[in-house]
């Protein structure tokens, strides 16, 4: 069960991050496809980062948690300088959103492998030393626990053997879901993708909303694809995410762009991703069985499952979906 | 019924605008491509500029190249088989770039040519592999071809009737049913006998096709384009490219599709049923997709890796940009095809010659997808500004 739990919560954390991610950019008007690019984006500047730290020797491993932070933080950033590329071509130049977010899901993969091939001449880029759970998980022994013994069901579960990074992942998730919904700035960038012609009279200036909907995403998502490689791939980047990203566009449809159906959608999607890559070692209650295996439906039915359920949930709400109104139409001042 | 010369006027022709708006695309990405090149060159101390500048001329001539002499410089001239392989890539990417072209004339925007581009080649090698040897090969990459075709329309239909029934986004749903054929192929190729287990080390791959004694005619292009992969498929896909251009422009289907694309609000006004239309428009870009997949893999000397739930083929993405730069004009799709895979060959060259790997290409051709995104609107500036300018002047 703590295995479970563990698992899933690895698969979760990001992709709910990253569903919260597409939430800002289309609540701001923004059609964001290129969550998966962003994500590749993100997870290779965050893993070239600590590359070059570890290499120049500027942090050990007893300082690694501060080396996280900082990277988490470079990742946001690059993530945010990536996302002007989508804003400016969809605010400025009144571009077709979804071509440009399918442009952008294919240029971050090509320049990552690009970039990946000429630094480490392969297609993988790792850590330079050390693996992520030596260096970034919360560890008995590094902490002057008792490696053998077991602290009960919730030391085990939610402290130790857990990667930081996901807690500080569910802590931006509340911050930045409160400032969406309580703050006037959330309000404001939910009006300009709802009725931006509303808004603009109203003396809110949508474009600035617009690029601060999708700066954010661009932020979120990078981060995010950072912690999903650290926490799911020993921190390496490989200029792919398997579909992550449009896991996350789906968990954002299907929990109806609003943060507590993403947060439950995104464990039951989670517990869908961890079944389909671990399903066959997978002992529930432990009894030596491993029921899911016997049961004997393939691994392939866990990993498209979220995408079929999706379909299914647009097929009955889409009449009373929440989607936002604006979402993907290039504000125009002259139509009315 | 409605005056459809009343209509007519939707569908101006905005033919010169596109293409300049095209070729400024192709300009600025292959442009950027470089800088990019030179940029690496100048940081990387491993590379040298010159050969930087190499990789440069690689890109622009890289269909010419043939490859470097005993002093060691990039030799250049026609090579046969280049031009052979740049017509074999090109063909199933003609395919996806119609279907893509074709959905773009009805207003839908066919992101799941991947989904149905894999659907039609689990149907095609299916069949293939599995037809009786009694049967002539001829009936055999007939019915391959078939198969693949109606597994990719009827992939197709799925988002079609979701959005006529349900309207549901077709991105959205393309996006789901892409990685549901990505699952799904998988699923189906995981326990089956059609891997290849009897060559070593191939068992994650599907037999080819040419086991089974099918493969392409190749109709003397061989003595053309002698060592080379090309074979006669890329006439079919020249003839799809002439089918949909009459249906889409000597066809009351495709006058209709076509009105639906420009305005869907006038077409339903005219009584267009714009309904049947997406169904019937997205499961006819689903057989140009699944067709093109079939003609790829019927080749014979190409091996399909099975265990695909992880990423979805890319000849379905590169269909977007064949279809932006021919601004849907199913004609122009064949030359846009053909440039897109005289890029690969670049990129296979530069990865063989350069310390620099394929993927430069791949950047390339994803930086004339963004611009052409909005290529179309600054091509409409400066037609506007030349136009006051003229105005101005007199």
């Amino acid at each position: 069960m703590t295995f479970l739990i563990q698992q899933t919560i690895i698969y979760a954390v990001p992709l709910m991050l990253i569903a919260l991610a597409g939430v800002f950019a289309e609540r701001s008007g923004i059609v964001n496809l290129a969550l998966e690019g962003m994500m590749i984006f993100g997870a290779f500047t965050g893993v070239l980062f600590i590359n070059i730290m570890q290499k120049s020797g500027a942090f050990q491993k007893e300082n690694a948690m501060s080396l996280m932070l900082l990277t988490m933080l470079i990742c946001a950033l690059s993530g945010l300088i990536f996302s002007l590329l989508l804003s400016f071509a969809s605010v400025n130049l009144k571009a077709n959103q979804t071509v440009t977010g399918t442009a952008l899901n294919m240029l971050s993969p090509a320049l990552v492998l690009f970039l990946i091939n000429v630094i480490a001449n392969q297609n993988v880029l790792s850590m330079a030393e050390g693996d992520a759970s030596a260096w970034f998980m919360i560890r008995k022994q590094a902490l002057g626990f008792d490696a053998t013994k077991n602290y009960g069901f919730f030391p085990e579960t939610f402290f130790f053997k857990t990667y930081p990074a996901d807690y500080i992942c569910i802590a931006l998730f509340i911050i930045l879901s409160v400032i969406l919904y309580k703050t006037r700035f959330g309000l404001r960038l939910r009006a300009s993708g709802e009725n931006p012609h509303a808004a603009d009279s109203l003396g809110i200036n949508v474009s600035k909303m617009r690029y601060l909907g999708t700066g954010i995403s661009g932020a979120l998502s990078s981060l995010g694809g950072f912690v999903y490689v650290l926490t799911t791939a020993n921190c390496s980047a490989t200029g792919d995410v398997a579909g992550f990203g449009f896991l996350a566009l789906a968990v954002m449809i299907f929990g109806n762009w609003r943060p507590l159906s993403i947060a439950v959608t995104s464990l039951l999607f989670g517990v869908f991703k961890c079944i389909a890559a671990a399903y066959s070692t997978l002992d529930l209650n432990g009894d030596g069985r491993y029921l899911l295996a016997e049961l004997g439906i393939s691994t392939n039915f866990y990993r498209m499952l979220p995408y079929i359920i999706t379909l299914v949930v647009l097929a009955f709400t889409s009449k009373n979906s929440r989607a936002p109104k604006a979402a993907g139409i290039p504000y125009d001042k002259s139509k009315r | 019924m409605y005056n459809r010369r009343a209509l007519s006027p939707l569908l101006k022709n905005e033919g010169m605008k596109s293409l300049s708006a095209s070729l400024l695309s192709i300009f600025t990405g292959i442009t950027v491509g470089c800088i990019i090149i030179l940029l690496v060159a100048a940081f990387d101390e491993k590379i040298t500029f010159s050969s930087g500048l190499e990789a440069v001329r690689l890109i622009l001539f890289g269909i010419f190249s043939k490859g470097r002499d005993t002093a060691g410089n990039l030799i250049f001239g026609f090579g046969s088989n280049n031009i052979g392989d740049l017509l074999f890539r090109a063909t199933p990417i003609i395919m996806t770039g119609l279907s893509v072209a074709f959905a773009f004339k009805t207003g839908l925007f066919n992101i799941g040519a991947s989904g149905q581009y894999l659907t039609g080649t689990a149907a095609t090698l299916i069949v293939a592999l599995s037809l009786p040897e009694a049967l002539p090969s001829f009936i055999r990459w007939l019915f391959a071809f078939l198969s693949g075709m109606t597994a990719g329309a009827l992939w197709g239909t799925v988002p079609g009737f979701l959005k006529a029934r349900f309207k549901i986004n077709e991105v959205i749903s393309c996006i789901m049913t892409n990685w549901i054929a990505a699952n799904l192929v998988t699923w189906i190729f995981e326990s089956s006998s059609f891997r290849n287990g009897s060559q070593s080390g191939k068992i994650g791959y599907i037999m080819p096709t040419s086991m089974k004694g099918i493969s392409t005619a190749k109709l003397g292009l061989e003595l053309l384009f002698p060592s080379s992969q090309v074979n006669a498929g890329i006439f079919v896909a020249v003839l799809f490219a002439i089918i949909v251009y009459v249906i889409l422009f000597k066809t009351i289907f495709g006058f209709e599709n076509r009105v639906c694309g420009s305005n869907a609000h006038a077409a339903e006004y005219a009584g267009i049923n714009g309904k049947r239309k997406t169904v019937l428009s997205m499961a006819f870009a689903g057989a140009l997709s699944g067709g093109g997949a079939s003609l790829y893999w019927l080749s014979g000397n190409t091996e399909f890796f099975w265990s695909t739930y992880q990423a979805l083929p890319q000849e379905g993405f590169n269909g977007i940009p064949v279809a932006l730069l021919a601004s849907n004009n199913p004609l122009g799709v064949i030359f846009t095809g053909c440039f897109m895979s005289s890029l690969e060959v670049a990129g296979q060259q530069i990865k063989d010659l350069t310390a620099y790997n394929e993927y430069i290409t791949d950047i390339i051709i994803a930086l004339i997808v963004y611009l052409s995104a909005f290529s179309f609107v600054i091509g409409q500036l400066v037609f506007a500004r030349k136009k006051r300018e003229r105005e101005g002047e007199k």
